[in-house]
């Protein structure tokens, strides 16, 4: 196995008496698509924001390329290669598409020189964040204020703003959320063509898509990992059945 | 925030003539209240780099333009404005840097706060200790207008004169610094913070700094603004730092239209106006001033910088309809 891009150990999170998220350990590598699945309130957005910065963990670490980055804030961890999306779309309504995209792109800029050249004149920024744009299919869209954007393309838009970080690791939660049978289904290619060459989290509801790109799945159930294995062995575990997907699979 | 387009900056560069000329054609006290406007205007838009650009209230900005002014009363009488002019920008700076990194450990509302309170505390430093001259204020004498040994002499009647195209200059420049700001990279992070920053520090943005940075920069600004004062004036007093001031500043933006640039020079040029007519009018100033300030924010959300005639605003990208854009 490649080694682990991103890493859990023992993770847990309590908000007052409750235990969200409860010892859990996750490995995410590059080329490996890594989904965890639960019902509402298993702790899987939880999870995100732990892995993310967004909150401290009350026990446990958070690994980054095999170093410690437990309690860092969230801007560190996107510079050492944590990309997200979040569950409600996230973006700069404001801005124009592409100016979203060069605005991520150019988060990687160090030295008072470069925070003071003009934003719309630096090459490298711009080729990358319509790199990402391509990648997700939002190239037509990119002179477009991000407020007048559909929802599907939202989503699109929270993805690409992540890759132009050009991020090692990519935590995507809930990226089909509202989505259209047919947006969803494209957007499942291609975040199957993303997992080769990043590590990445999938937080999903959709069942068909998660069985059909998940590389490793795991289940969480009441904030702690119930079972984890590869799609077949899952759907065939009694115990998931029982707790989590009924009789529909 | 919008930068106005050319045809605006055409329209500002009219009025900054109209305003030069003004010994020209107008009496000498209104050759002295257009220099109290354009200071005025250098305060409101230095809090504008907060407010409009970083979304960031302060209610403190004045100690900053105080301390500036003060600067001028500290340092020993006679010098160059080429050193007493930076000298207060970063004894501004000095103190913003303190207070912004305190400060911003909170947002919204505790920020608000938390400037103020810092504010009042560095009033009170100059209103009830010896430092300053006391609670009275202080005359001070104005630095000289005086460069690489070239020292320029102004006779007591062109003083005014002198003192307008000085602070027109100023204001100029740093409006200009600001526009061009604008467009940097900082520009387009301090944009990205005012509208969502959780996203900003999950692309990778160190966003406490960045407003940081914003504060520093929009103290020194201020202690620019305050040094011109005591330049004009010739005159500082604990008031200068006070939250009234810190307040009056975000009037002026409010009213001249936080959405844009040049509006804190639109809204210190209507405040003072106000001021003036409604003094011409009753002794009830302040509610003059009043009624009219909240009749302009109900009635133009976006200021006098709305009233655009189609001039002053750049041309927003058109928005792509989404249906035609779906991959």
């Amino acid at each position: 196995m490649n080694p682990a891009a991103l890493e859990a150990v023992g993770l847990t999170r309590r908000f007052g008496g409750l235990t969200a998220v409860s010892d859990v350990s996750l490995r995410l590598s590059v080329g490996e698509l890594h989904a965890v699945i639960g019902p509402n309130g298993a702790g899987k957005s939880t999870l995100v924001n732990l892995l993310s910065g967004e909150l401290r963990p009350s026990a446990g670490s958070v690994r980054l390329g095999g170093a410690d980055a437990t309690g860092w804030p969230p801007w560190r961890l996107a510079q050492g290669g944590v990309g997200r999306s979040f569950q409600r779309t996230n973006v700069l309504r404001g801005m124009t598409v592409f100016e979203n995209a060069r605005l991520a792109a150019q988060s990687r800029a160090f030295g008072l020189s470069r925070w003071l050249r003009a934003a719309a004149a630096e090459a490298g920024p711009i080729a990358g964040a319509r790199a990402a744009l391509a990648r997700v299919g939002l190239s037509e869209a990119e002179g477009a204020v991000a407020g007048t954007l559909s929802h599907g393309q939202l989503r699109l838009l929270e993805i690409a703003m992540a890759l132009a970080t050009a991020p090692t690791v990519l935590l995507l939660d809930e990226p089909l959320a509202g989505m259209g049978p047919e947006e969803g289904e494209r957007l499942a290619a291609l975040l199957k063509a993303l997992s080769r060459d990043h590590a990445l989290l999938l937080i999903e509801h959709d069942m068909d898509v998660v069985f059909a790109v998940a590389d490793t799945l795991t289940v969480m159930v009441d904030g702690q990992v119930l079972e984890r294995g590869p799609p077949d062995r899952i759907r065939a575990s009694a115990a998931v059945r029982e707790a989590y997907l009924g009789h529909e699979v | 925030m919008i930068v106005a387009s050319r045809a605006g900056h055409a329209a500002l560069a009219l009025a900054a003539l109209a305003v030069a000329l003004m010994p020209l054609w107008a009496s000498g006290y209104h050759v002295q209240l257009a220099s109290t406007a354009l200071v005025a205007a250098m305060f409101a838009l230095s809090l504008q780099l907060l407010v409009g650009a970083a979304g960031m209230v302060s209610l403190g900005h004045a100690a900053f333009f105080g301390i500036g002014a003060y600067a001028v009363h500290l340092l020993p009488a006679g010098l160059s404005i080429l050193f007493t002019l930076p000298a207060s920008a970063l004894l501004a700076a000095a103190a913003a840097l303190p207070v912004g990194a305190l400060s911003l450990r909170t947002r919204g509302f505790f920020f608000l706060m938390t400037t103020l309170a810092f504010g009042q505390m560095l009033f009170f430093l100059f209103h009830d200790t010896p430092l300053g001259g006391g609670k009275d204020g202080v005359f001070v004498s104005r630095p000289a207008l005086e460069a690489f040994g070239f020292a320029f002499e102004v006779p007591r009647r062109s003083r005014p004169t002198v003192l307008l195209l000085l602070n027109l200059g100023v204001l100029a420049a740093m409006y200009a610094g600001l526009a061009a700001l604008m467009g940097t990279l900082f520009g387009h992070a301090l944009r990205g913070i005012r509208e969502n920053e959780d996203r900003m520090r999950a692309l990778g943005y160190d966003t406490r700094r960045v407003k940081l940075a914003a504060f520093v920069l929009a103290g020194a600004l201020a202690g620019v603004a305050g040094h011109m004062s005591a330049m004009t004036e010739a005159f500082v007093n604990p008031e200068l730092l006070g939250w009234h001031r810190s307040a009056e500043g975000l009037l002026m933006i409010l009213l001249g239209g936080l959405g844009a640039l040049h509006g804190p020079i639109l809204g210190a040029a209507a405040f003072v106006g106000l001021g003036e007519a409604a003094t011409l009018l009753t002794e009830r100033r302040r509610l003059v001033e009043g009624l009219v300030i909240l009749a302009v924010v109900l009635v133009l959300p976006r200021g006098l910088a709305g009233l655009r005639l189609g001039l002053l605003r750049r041309r927003e990208p058109a928005p792509v309809a989404a249906a035609a854009a779906e991959p």
